[in-house]
């Protein structure tokens, strides 16, 4: 070291920060961009400039970079692929030592590589794809608060997937009858309801009345129905003190399930309160409401495989996560790939999936997947089969759609759900033969044949726009 | 109106009482039990019977009949463990449990046997008992 001498002035990013010949270390943060660069500037030159940004770079060199070991500190961009389909943009992967990132902090290693970079004039456009957390930070993050097993004891559900449905509609009714709306969806079967993400605290509807009602709701249909129930309610706030006040309530009054806003909600907030809901045993519910900002664009942002890592990371049960047939957006094999993110110990790279990275949870627990949004009984086989056991599948107006109520609704959801893991476990195609099971099941369940009139012509075939890069040659 | 049909679920009823995964449909008969014994087994799970007095089905703990069936893939062994218990427990609900030792959960828990139950009328005391919410 003592031999470099300082010499002020702008140099070529790729002198040090391009390195092809690097060896990722196990410890080492990887992280795979898409880079749409400006027009002229060479591959290489963009990579390393994105890897400086990220890491320890500045667009001058300064003395005090001789103080430090920078060899060590920077970020290096040591492979580029090209993006199958797509002729401008590349695949950069950029591997970060660990010394660069605070322990157990999202908030940090995601302020560096997500930071000031994505405003870089350099690149025209750029998108996280995904990271590869290595152990040593996995084993510093607190994780699900509870995790799969844990609430599937909690609540006493197991061999098949839970049902939901969020409350409509979303903003305007009294706290009453928002607690009549809870009650009947849980009496006629479903396993939780939820507050839509913006229901917070309303004037029409202020957060400690709809606590005590849905409260009443749930303890009435448990009575009722002998089963474990849970409605998510929004702690989601203004301020962390006024969440966490909202959260002692729910404890209080002996909820099972609280809910919180991830990304609006800011994600220090966030993992405080998962640290919280452990302590005090309550399961906790994720929704991802602005992620579209987010991840949608598929040239700029952060993929949506990304933002669950990090949740997952950061802490939570239930995370949002696409359902691939309803209303919203979700491409199968993408979702495939994220949900696997969400629940297993150990994922292999996968880039059918668009998974970059093998990924290494050590012994975090798993966070269920939730599959809401335009989702009705004609869709239970396909859920089934696409998200298995371990999820949550949440039906709004495929419950309070329903001709009869809600009571109605929720019995023909779960009647269509058991029938398909009945069908499942005795070796029945579910996509192919969905039609004939929930029409077999509603020969006991007027409830099921109703929704099944209702709702048969309804379909979402428009087309997904943040799809995987497959060729297109 | 006349077409809507009324949710028939009661608290002062206990056959409006359910027990988890597939008592929403109607009760299995012995050929379905046979297949969700065999899924059981295909998975390499651990089979286990429990059962109870029908009052108190809510509880998480039910008894065990005996100690889980440790690498039992014999499906008949398993469908005669349940006709035991159900033969020594007359009366009791009885459910099978397919242990995942891996996951370490229940893979399945499914109820094979709901005893009839005659609806008897509770007091209000009985009633406010089982509603613990009441009174918010």
């Amino acid at each position: 070291m003592a031999e470099k001498t300082y010499q002020a002035g702008v140099k070529e990013y790729r002198d040090t920060y391009w390195e092809p010949n690097y060896t990722p270390k196990e410890s080492d943060i990887l992280a795979c961009f898409k880079i749409t660069p400006q027009p002229g500037v060479p591959r290489e030159e963009a990579a390393a400039a994105v890897a400086a940004e990220s890491s320890t770079g500045t667009w001058t060199t300064v003395w005090t970079d001789l103080l430090t070991d920078l060899e060590y500190y920077k970020g290096r961009a040591y492979a580029i692929e090209d993006v199958p389909g797509d002729d401008e943009a590349f695949y950069a992967f950029i591997a970060y030592p660990m010394g660069l990132f605070e322990e157990g902090s999202i908030v940090n290693m995601f302020t560096s590589i997500v930071g000031n970079v994505f405003g870089f004039k350099a690149v025209r456009a750029l998108r996280l794809e995904d990271v590869r957390f290595p152990l040593w930070f996995v084993t510093t993050c607190p994780g699900p608060p509870h995790g799969i097993q844990v609430e599937r004891d909690k609540m006493d559900k197991y061999g098949r997937p839970l049902l939901g449905c969020t409350i409509k509609p979303k903003l305007g009714l009294s706290a009453k009858n928002y607690g009549r709306a809870v009650y009947e969806c849980l009496r006629g079967g479903l396993d939780f309801t939820k507050d839509d993400e913006n229901v917070n605290s309303q004037p029409f509807m202020r957060w400690r009345d709809r606590f005590l009602f849905c409260q009443e709701a749930i303890e009435k249909a448990e009575a009722e129905t002998g089963e474990r129930k849970g409605h998510y309610l929004n702690v989601t706030a203004s301020t962390v003190e006024e969440m966490f006040k909202r959260a002692e309530f729910a404890k209080e009054i002996g909820t099972p399930i609280i809910m919180s806003d991830y990304l609006t909600l800011g994600w220090a907030a966030h993992q405080s309160l998962s640290r919280w809901c452990r302590d005090n045993g309550l399961l906790l519910h994720v929704h991802r409401a602005m992620h579209g900002v987010i991840d949608r664009n598929p040239r700029h942002g952060i993929n949506f495989r990304v933002l669950a890592k990090m949740l997952r990371a950061m802490g939570g049960d239930h995370l949002h996560s696409g359902t691939v047939v309803g209303k919203l957006e979700g491409d199968r094999e993408a979702t495939l790939g994220w949900i696997d993110l969400m629940r297993d110990k150990y994922v292999k790279e996968d880039r059918g999936r668009g998974i970059f990275f093998d990924q290494d949870w050590g012994q975090m627990p798993g966070v269920m997947p939730v599959a809401s949004g335009g989702i009705h009984v004609w869709h239970m086989p396909a859920l089934v089969s696409i998200f298995g056991d371990d999820s949550v599948l949440q039906f709004g107006g495929g419950t309070l759609g329903h001709p009869w109520g809600n009571a109605a609704g929720a019995a023909a959801n779960r009647v269509a759900l058991e029938a398909c893991v009945q069908a499942r476990n005795e070796g029945r195609e579910l996509e192919k033969e969905g039609k004939e099971i929930l029409t077999k099941a509603a020969e006991h369940s007027p409830e099921l044949k109703m929704a099944m009139e209702t709702w048969k012509e309804i379909k979402f075939e428009f087309d997904t726009v943040d799809k995987l890069d497959v060729s297109h040659k | 109106m006349s077409d809507i049909q009324d949710y028939s679920s009661r608290v002062s009823d206990p056959n409006s009482r359910k027990y988890g995964t597939f008592s929403y449909l109607p009760p299995m008969n012995e050929e379905q039990i046979r297949k969700q014994v065999q899924y059981i087994v295909d998975q390499g799970w651990n089979p286990a019977i429990e059962h109870t007095e029908p009052e108190f089905a809510s509880s998480h703990y039910w008894y065990m009949w005996k100690l889980p069936m440790f690498g039992e893939t014999d499906v008949d062994r398993i469908l005669a463990e349940i006709a035991l218990c159900k033969k020594a427990n007359p009366g009791h609900h009885v459910r099978l449990i397919g242990y995942d030792n891996y996951k370490q959960t229940q893979g399945a828990n499914m109820v094979v046997y709901v005893a009839p139950i005659e609806e008897k009328k509770l007091d209000m005391i009985e009633l406010a008992a089982i509603v613990k919410g009441f009174g918010h």
